[in-house]
């Protein structure tokens, strides 16, 4: 890559497949349980992680040799929650209603471990373009799962991508409706995501067996 | 130059440093976006008000309500014909009325020498006088709010619900049109007298064909939020009886 050296390309690419934080990890699973009963909402959450991850990893990376050690957690928390109420405030000005729709999850993104650990195992220790690549890394690899699990929930629980009705309508019996098709309404409740994010797990690993761990 | 981090001086020093920075960025950032954030809240009351007057534009099959729309101020003063205020009987008109915040007037109720204002919102529909009211109360974990639009009989003719922070799937399910539809038909008085509406469990009218009990079927497992929305009416919406016997006579 020219761009990347390999070893940078790496801190990116990781988190998308065989170090993900939520199938690998499994961190950070509350919000995907969550939010994830439509598409929009993933998306948004996905760019509010990765602004949140992106500038935080690089915050504290810059100030990763002034911190002191003793309140580390705490000013990780600081920024982490500074990050958040800016997202959340220029949401409520912009996408006023998604914004409610996300509410207090948006506040949760403070709580979201992949943020806190990413900042304590990566950017306290690492310069800034390494932290920030981290950072989008882990978020997209967030990201990704979230919109994996907000795509398949959205499409069987009510039908429809982004709202729009993809497999027909379910009232007037068009498109699939018409040959008995109907929604799973199981889909759109959280329990679903959890047995989503295990489905994509169990792929996963069954593609690649060097992620089975051993007993 | 190397500084020793973990002094307790030092500790300090880059705590207060890091408060006054962090806080004075989020101050900036929130009287920054203040004025377009509450003109979305504006925005938000008037579809809300007209939600509950029964002139949206929802997709009838999403069980969702009340996007802003991009019109909704044109729309608002397109239906709403004149908003009032009503203290201690006397009825002023203002144009602003829905913007009263109704928590702050309960709040100042308190004070027994206080007269509450309380907004009533009159608009017209299919050629009907529709009035609407805002309604606070308290569910389960937090406030619900809504509006309610009845006719000069105080029968309803649609309502509004919202929620702070009920249960997903459970409480939560005031706001779902369902819920919300069962209302309409309903009327405050009984007899002539006013009774309220009750969120009845075991009513045995589950798709609420009796519009003369005074009850609406209840949401399994939102006991307390139905409660709430029980007392929120009962308790908002009798403060406007006095107008409303007036208007009948």
């Amino acid at each position: 890559m020219g761009l990347l050296s390999k070893k940078d390309s790496k801190l990116i690419l990781d988190p998308l497949a065989d170090n993900n934080p939520i199938t690998i990890q499994v961190l950070g699973i509350c919000s995907a349980l969550a939010i994830t009963a439509q598409l929009k909402p993933s998306i948004v959450m996905a760019i509010s992680v990765l602004f949140v991850m992106g500038v935080g990893n690089i915050v504290i990376s810059l100030m990763r040799n002034i911190i002191p050690s003793k309140i580390r957690i705490i000013v990780q928390l600081v920024v982490v929650a500074t990050l958040v109420i800016i997202v959340d405030q220029v949401l409520k000005a912009f996408a006023y209603e998604l914004s409610k729709e996300l509410s207090v999850f948006i506040g949760l993104i403070i709580t979201n471990c992949i943020i806190m650990g990413r900042f304590e195992a990566f950017a306290l220790g690492n310069g800034v373009w390494r932290s920030f690549l981290d950072g989008i890394g882990n978020a997209a690899g967030y990201g990704v799962i979230l919109i994996i699990v907000g795509f398949f929930r959205e499409l069987l629980g009510s039908g429809t991508l982004f709202g729009f009705k993809v497999l027909g309508d379910p009232v007037a019996k068009t498109g699939l409706y018409a040959i008995g098709y109907e929604n799973n309404g199981f889909m759109v409740l959280p329990p679903m995501a959890l047995i989503v994010v295990g489905i994509i797990i169990w792929v996963q690993r069954s593609k690649n067996k060097d992620l089975i761990e051993e007993n | 130059m190397a500084i020793d981090t973990d002094k307790n001086s030092y500790t300090i020093i880059f705590a207060v440093i890091m408060v006054v920075v962090v806080g004075s960025l989020l101050a900036g950032f929130a009287s920054g976006l203040k004025p377009t954030i509450k003109e979305n809240e504006q925005r938000e009351k008037q579809q809300n008000i007209l939600y509950a007057m029964g002139v949206n534009n929802n997709d009838p099959d999403d069980s969702s309500v009340a996007f802003i729309q991009e019109d909704v101020e044109a729309t608002f003063k397109e239906y709403i014909t004149k908003q009032l205020v009503i203290q201690d009987g006397e009825v002023t008109e203002d144009d602003q009325a829905y913007l009263i915040d109704i928590k702050k007037e309960e709040t100042k109720a308190k004070d027994p020498e206080y007269k509450r204002r309380l907004p009533l919102m009159v608009g017209e529909k299919d050629g009907k006088e529709v009035y609407v009211m805002p309604v606070r109360g308290k569910g389960l974990w937090d406030a619900i709010w809504g509006f309610v639009a009845v006719d000069k009989s105080m029968t309803i003719t649609g309502v509004y619900f919202d929620h702070k922070g009920e249960t997903p799937g459970l409480g939560a399910e005031i706001k779902q049109r369902y819920f919300m539809d069962d209302f309409t038909g309903e009327s405050f008085l009984n007899g002539g007298a006013f009774k309220g509406i009750d969120v009845a469990k075991g009513n045995n009218d589950p798709n609420n064909t009796d519009t003369s009990d005074n009850e609406v079927d209840a949401l399994a497992g939102a006991t307390i939020t139905g409660d709430g929305v029980t007392a929120m009416l009962r308790k908002d919406i009798k403060m406007y009886v006095p107008y409303f016997q007036s208007l009948n006579q």
